[in-house]
């Protein structure tokens, strides 16, 4: 692959709407380098739909259709029929939504995708809020976090949802986190999702300077806080069933993941504290998924 | 020769017929027929098409929109919550000028929970942007199905055929069955110039300025009205072909008429009926059948308005807090043709109350009389109401 710094080859162009330092633009540079220019994109409403470009101006090189917010996976699942009916079966039909439009109101249309196996990639690029609309708690938010809908003086309590974990159980094929703090891994999994027919889903760590309150050259850096501190694990669920812990830096504390960041500068210390137990039990039930699966002898 | 067939049959006839290739539904009654028809259909290779099974009508709409984006001829059913349920994605679907064509079963909206006739549930549609037709038999229906897929996809508009439920649904009537190849020459396979391709990258549906957003739905509200043509000329080419014309509206005996009977899908039929009755008696009726609803066929009722002063509308709807939805439509439209016009709107069998020929005629008498047993509510006259 040309490693090189012309943007010629790249199916991003410059000049797109998102906020400086936007974690989501570099998922997408990273996801498209790898499905390459036979990808039709589905966005629904989420930060992508917006910084995009105004039609008639875009800034991606390969189609892309703006849907209804709950429907990211049903009409991604109609494009990949409608092609194969009509004998193209080498088309990416690749899902890209945030994790409102995956965690929240399009996790039916996702779950009935998955059940029927439907043939189409789905990239969930997770900024833990409402970003596009300034910044409103969705179910992927974390407990403590701050949105303008769960304000200083009513944090969130729930814990994010293991969507994961909710699209591993439906048996899909393959399923995994990713951080654009580690692009190589990315573009690995991506590479292997690319190679498989099915549901293939992707979780992928999107930090936003804007509604994580954090400077806007920091974004990368927080997103590789997010994955030492376990607070974003790097994994793959194969088949339902085979979970593996993908390589990563040694285990840190919380602590610094949460400084960094203005969202969580109204915790207190009891609710830091459930931060890094929450992290720590997810991180055992994680851990120990993919040794039960290790431990089982090979068929 | 003819076949005995429900109008659900009817439907999925029409389907394979048509050779859609994508077809995604979500079971709801009285629609279920039409999609076990057309699983079945597609199961056994009749027609080379994909039959998505999804888990609700909202992504059973959703997907029909992405696989007609990449230029499938795609087909979908339903029925009152099923259709209420894809409101968004219908909006969705005309605005990106995708022919897709649905069947609904028009059935009463919930609560309380019935699964009777009435078009509450497509004309609460009817600002989406699909054109709407209503069927009067069970050959109205396989017909209609055909026409509506050519128009579709000429026009680049969804189309919406509506049946009564249970009353065409489920009733079994002989009809003919077009032949394929003739079917073949009058519906040529869907190919758009502009769909969803990686070898001509577009984008659809993206944010939008003002000013831009203002001039494509000006364009779509002018292509919308130029329906009712298009309609009328793809439906005499399908007459001259198979001998059978389904027009944007029906007139009977409405020429020489003083009175004028209005509605809408199976209760044409009765009307017609009692309006034989009505001239026994001497009384100048006539009916009119819409079947055409969006875009509204003002050229056509407005052609069986010679000679009337009285306009009865029954409604098989509401609009809570207004009146009968047809009723509206048709004041609207005749409010600069003809002021002197009476109109009298019954809000009628609705939930599935039945309406015979003698209900049509009491509703005659009572707008002609002014007294009857129908209660005043509004502007809206309510037939048969329990006390």
């Amino acid at each position: 692959m040309n490693q090189g710094t012309s943007r010629n080859h790249e199916l991003i162009t410059p000049g797109h709407f998102g906020c400086p330092g936007c974690g989501a633009t570099l998922a997408m540079k990273h996801t498209l380098s790898v499905l390459g220019p036979d990808t039709i994109v589905v966005m629904p409403a989420g930060c992508w739909s917006t910084l995009i470009g105004i039609f008639p101006f875009t800034c991606l090189k390969v189609p892309v259709v703006s849907v209804a917010f709950a429907t990211t996976a049903s009409v991604a699942a109609g494009i990949k029929s409608g092609l194969e009916i009509q004998g193209n079966d080498h088309t990416t039909v690749l899902g890209w939504a945030g994790d409102g439009g995956t965690f929240d109101i399009g996790i039916q249309a996702l779950s009935g995708a998955a059940e029927r196996n439907d043939d189409i990639i789905y990239i969930c690029y997770d900024n833990e809020a409402y970003m596009n609309t300034g910044i409103q708690r969705s179910s992927a938010t974390p407990a403590g976090g701050w949105t303008t809908t769960t304000p200083a003086s009513a944090l969130k309590r729930q814990n994010k949802k293991n969507i994961v974990a909710i699209m591993a159980s439906h048996g899909i094929p393959y399923a995994a986190t990713a951080s654009i703090s580690d692009p190589q891994d990315l573009k690995e999994k991506l590479h292997k999702a690319k190679g498989i027919t099915g549901t293939r889903f992707i979780h992928l760590l999107a930090s936003c300077p804007t509604g994580w309150r954090h400077a806007p050259e920091l974004s990368v850096e927080v997103a590789r806080l997010a994955v030492q501190s376990r607070v974003f694990p790097l994994y793959e669920v194969i088949d339902g069933e085979n979970w593996q812990l993908s390589s990563m830096p040694e285990k840190i504390d919380v602590k610094p993941y949460l400084k960094i960041q203005g969202r969580f500068k109204s915790m207190s210390q009891e609710e830091e504290q459930r931060f890094q137990e929450n992290v720590d039990r997810a991180w055992r039930s994680l851990q120990r998924r993919c040794r039960l699966f290790e431990a089982l002898p090979a068929s | 020769m003819k076949q005995l067939m429900m109008g659900t049959e009817a439907a999925a006839l029409a389907v394979r017929l048509a050779k859609a290739q994508f077809v995604s539904a979500y079971p709801i009654t009285p629609q279920t027929n039409l999609v076990e028809e057309l699983s079945n259909i597609i199961g056994r290779g009749e027609i080379k098409a994909k039959y998505l099974t999804v888990e609700s009508e909202h992504s059973a709409m959703a997907s029909c929109i992405g696989a007609s984006l990449v230029g499938a001829r795609t087909f979908t059913a339903t029925s009152s919550q099923g259709l209420a349920y894809m409101h968004e994605v219908l909006h969705y679907a005309a605005g990106m000028r995708l022919p897709i064509v649905m069947v609904n079963a028009n059935r009463a909206l919930a609560p309380p929970w019935n699964l009777y006739c009435d078009h509450t549930d497509s004309l609460s549609q009817r600002d989406t942007g699909w054109m709407q037709y209503y069927c009067d038999d069970v050959q109205d229906v396989i017909d209609s199905v055909l026409i509506a897929y050519r128009v579709a996809e000429q026009a680049l508009l969804p189309v919406m055929i509506n049946m009564d439920a249970f009353y065409l649904t489920h009733t079994s009537e002989p009809i003919e069955i077009p032949d394929q190849a003739e079917v073949d020459r009058f519906l040529q396979p869907f190919n758009p110039t502009s769909k969803l391709d990686v070898n001509n990258p577009k984008t659809f549906g993206n944010v939008c300025g003002s000013d831009l957003y203002m001039t494509i739905k000006f364009k779509r509200h002018q292509d919308m009205l130029a329906l009712e043509t298009l309609w009328e000329q793809v439906a005499n080419d399908y007459n001259s072909r198979f001998k059978r014309y389904c027009p944007p509206v029906e007139a009977y005996r409405t020429q020489d008429a003083e009175l004028v009977v209005i509605g809408i899908g199976t209760v044409a039929g009765t009307i017609r009926l009692a309006i034989d009755r009505l001239r026994e008696e001497r009384v100048a009726a006539g009916c009119l059948r819409l079947s055409m609803v969006r875009p509204f066929p003002v050229k056509g009722l407005r052609s069986a308005m010679t000679n009337a002063k009285h306009v009865v509308v029954i409604d098989r709807d509401v609009s809570f807090g207004a009146e009968g939805i047809l009723a509206q439509e048709v004041k609207a439209n005749l409010f600069d043709h003809k002021r002197e016009l009476k109109f009298h709107g019954f809000v009628a069998g609705i939930g599935g109350k039945d309406i015979t020929a003698d209900c049509v005629v009491d509703y005659v008498r009572q707008a002609v009389s002014g007294d009857g047993k129908a209660k005043q509510a509004g502007s809206s006259l309510w037939a048969e109401v329990l006390s």
